[in-house]
């Protein structure tokens, strides 16, 4: 444990005595948690949140290892079952806030039945979604999300399959926030977790991340500073794109922004509408 | 208290919301749908939430953060979906969070015939998960044990904070008979054990010495509780030494042993003098047992038993009458399992002189008790 003098703003939702923590230097993951419990300090600040009612829940993967780091109540679960992990919890306890926070392989890979039917049914849960590009924990295997022709250690000769833009996907589903960022997008980062925490139904976050470690090292930028100078060349925020405009292509562009923003029924509003009468 | 002509599933049904049912998650499959659809009518209107999961895995993993909120949870199945739950049930193993889980057997390996019956899940529901645990695993016979052992379940769940199984079968299951149904006040509902300590001090994973459970903090009630799949400590912290790993495995196996007397279960019939033993399970059990009728009437020394609790077994009863009989025959609608158990059991017991027969029906009909006495003759062997 590094003790020291000096305190931070989130610290009071951190377990310390796990600091410092399992990620490599260089990894993004820590930046987009610290953002994501700004935008919760900040709501509870305001009023407008109880920490007490959050449920962190992550899968596997290096950003499932975020759960056991937050003072919250917290759950790591199985690889890819976070979502229905958080929803049962819900069902159980409507006043519950869940926040799946989760890596690419696990929400959009082994979980993305999940993530598909969660979505369809606008349930009442944040997802934000880590998107490192590669199964980082385990070493570098491929993901549904690593770049077409990309190296890694399951595809040695280049990855034969296209990646899945799995915010654009979500689109076709009536949900009621999708948004996407990067990791140089700080603030944006947090107000949208702040934004999207205030509202019901099923709302998404994908944040592009960096692995300088894996991801970096398949693509020839190992080097930390170069990797985020990359992306942030690569993502680019664009307002209010239509599904044509938005590119996940690491080649050219990956479009960061806020792609839908609706406030339909959630999951649980419609269960009340609906009700107990024989119709 | 009332009277009722019901069927296995809904008996079961009826259990669970006397044992105090609040979230039931499940996906359709034969020949547990019809339960799922008696409590999607019943536990609304009770104030209960019934929810269909987009597969099984889904299912398991969303009771497993039911419970761990608050819920008494429940979900039914049958062998396919037991299949897909059983990483599921390993992390409700890890995280202690107490479930209940039926599971109408029916006729396999794979799809197999749907809608028959069948045995196959006597290995699976103890051993499917990897890794070591202890789980409780109830097979009722009738109706009014459907109903009975499904509230025991709920109670050794809570108690110790582990999935429980009702394991049916398909006959069962639909088979419809008078029943009497009691109320949640004529009958023992054990609740959670909540802590008693306050927030800034409570571990999710620390146990009281003398049942080995962790009282629960359910989620958001301000405790900051943290759930850890992998292996833990008692604040939930993972750990991969031996130190805390081993002493973890063993307390999972454990808290089922020290609790083995509040858990287990049996019935016997006409053993006291008997010489050949039948053991049977479930439908299988109620056609042995017109067969051991039939037979005692031809004046024949037979006799069986009915494990109720298959894991863990009832070990000491059983083997009172296992030093008094010459002959077992274990009668089941599988290729053998039920028998590993009873030859382990008399292997540990040191009971060399009692001669086991395994008499595996793999037909995908309940056998009448003339089909099963046929079945014994055809093998050539005396009773």
């Amino acid at each position: 444990m590094v003790k020291s003098k000096y305190s931070h703003p989130i610290d009071d939702l951190l377990r310390l005595d796990r600091v410092p923590y399992t990620w490599c230097p260089g990894c993004g993951i820590g930046i987009i948690l610290h953002h994501t419990l700004r935008a919760i300090k900040e709501l509870e600040s305001e009023g407008k949140i109880n920490r007490d009612k959050i449920l962190f829940v992550t899968g596997i993967g290096c950003t499932g290892r975020a759960a056991g780091l937050v003072k919250l109540d917290a759950a790591h679960v199985l690889h890819g079952r976070a979502i229905p992990f958080a929803v049962g919890a819900m069902l159980a306890n409507p006043s519950l806030i869940p926040i799946v926070f989760s890596g690419d392989g696990d929400i959009a890979g082994i979980g993305g039945n999940h993530l598909l039917h969660a979505a369809r049914r606008n349930m009442d849960i944040l997802v934000i979604m880590v998107n490192n590009f590669t199964y980082a924990l385990t070493g570098g295997q491929l993901a549904p999300t690593t770049p077409y022709k990309v190296y890694s250690t399951t595809t040695p000769y280049g990855n034969p399959e296209p990646p899945i833009d799995t915010a654009k996907a979500l689109m076709a589903l009536d949900v009621n926030y999708i948004a996407r960022w990067s990791v140089t997008h700080l603030t944006k980062i947090k107000d949208s977790v702040k934004y999207a925490l205030t509202k019901r139904g099923f709302r998404f976050i994908e944040v592009i991340s960096v692995c300088p470690e894996i991801f970096g090292r398949h693509i020839g930028i190992r080097d930390p500073y170069q990797l985020y100078v990359t992306l942030r060349k690569i993502a680019k925020t664009r307002i209010k794109p239509s599904f044509g405009d938005i590119k996940y292509d690491w080649n050219s562009e990956i479009t960061c922004g806020v792609f839908v923003d609706r406030d339909d029924p959630g999951y649980f509003d419609r269960l009340k509408e609906i009700g107990v009468t024989k119709k | 208290m009332r009277v009722e002509f019901l069927t296995s599933n809904e008996t079961c049904a009826e259990g669970a919301m006397a044992a105090g049912l609040n979230v039931y998650i499940g996906y359709p499959i034969t020949p547990s749908s019809d339960l799922f659809e008696y409590l999607a009518e019943k536990l609304p209107k009770r104030g209960g939430i019934v929810y269909q999961g987009e597969d099984e895995i889904a299912s398991i993993n969303a009771l497993v953060g039911a419970s761990l909120a608050g819920a008494k949870a429940m979900t039914a199945t049958s062998g396919p979906g037991l299949s897909l739950m059983q990483e599921g049930i390993g992390l409700a193993i890890m995280l202690e969070a107490p479930l209940v889980i039926v599971s109408d057997m029916r006729t396999g390996p794979s799809t197999g015939i749907a809608t028959q019956i069948g045995q196959g899940d006597i290995m699976q529901a103890r051993w499917g998960s990897h890794g070591p645990y202890n789980l409780v695993v109830y097979a009722p016979a009738s109706a009014q044990e459907a109903f009975d052992y499904t509230v025991k379940a709920f109670n050794t769940a809570v108690r110790l904070r582990v999935p429980v199984i009702v394991l049916m079968d398909a006959i069962l299951a639909h088979t419809r008979e008078k029943v009497v149904i009691k109320e949640p006040g004529e009958i023992e509902v054990v609740e959670f054990k909540k802590t008693k300590k306050h927030p800034g001090e409570y571990k999710p994973y620390e146990y009281d010495p003398d049942d080995l459970v962790p009282p629960i903090a359910f989620f958001g009630e301000g405790y900051k509780v943290l759930h850890e799949s992998l292996a833990h400590d008692e604040r939930g912290y993972y750990k991969t030494s031996p130190e805390v790993y081993r002493p973890l495995v063993e307390r999972f196996i454990e808290k089922v042993n020290r609790n083995r007397k509040y858990v287990v279960a049996s019935k016997d019939y006409y053993a006291d003098d008997a010489e050949t033993l039948f053991i049977a399970i479930g439908s299988v059990a109620r056609s042995t047992l017109a067969l051991v009728r039939d037979l005692r009437e031809s004046g024949l020394k037979v006799g069986l038993f009915r494990p109720i609790s298959i894991w863990p077994f009832d070990e000491d009863r059983f083997i009172k009458m296992a030093r008094r009989v010459k002959k077992i025959i274990v009668a089941e609608m599988n290729q053998g399992q039920l028998v590993w158990i009873i030859k382990k059991i008399l292997w540990d017991n040191k009971l060399f002189n009692v001669d086991v027969y395994s008499l595996p029906l793999l037909l995908p009909d309940l056998p009448s008790p003339d089909e099963i006495y046929d079945e014994i003759k055809s093998r050539g062997w005396k009773i």
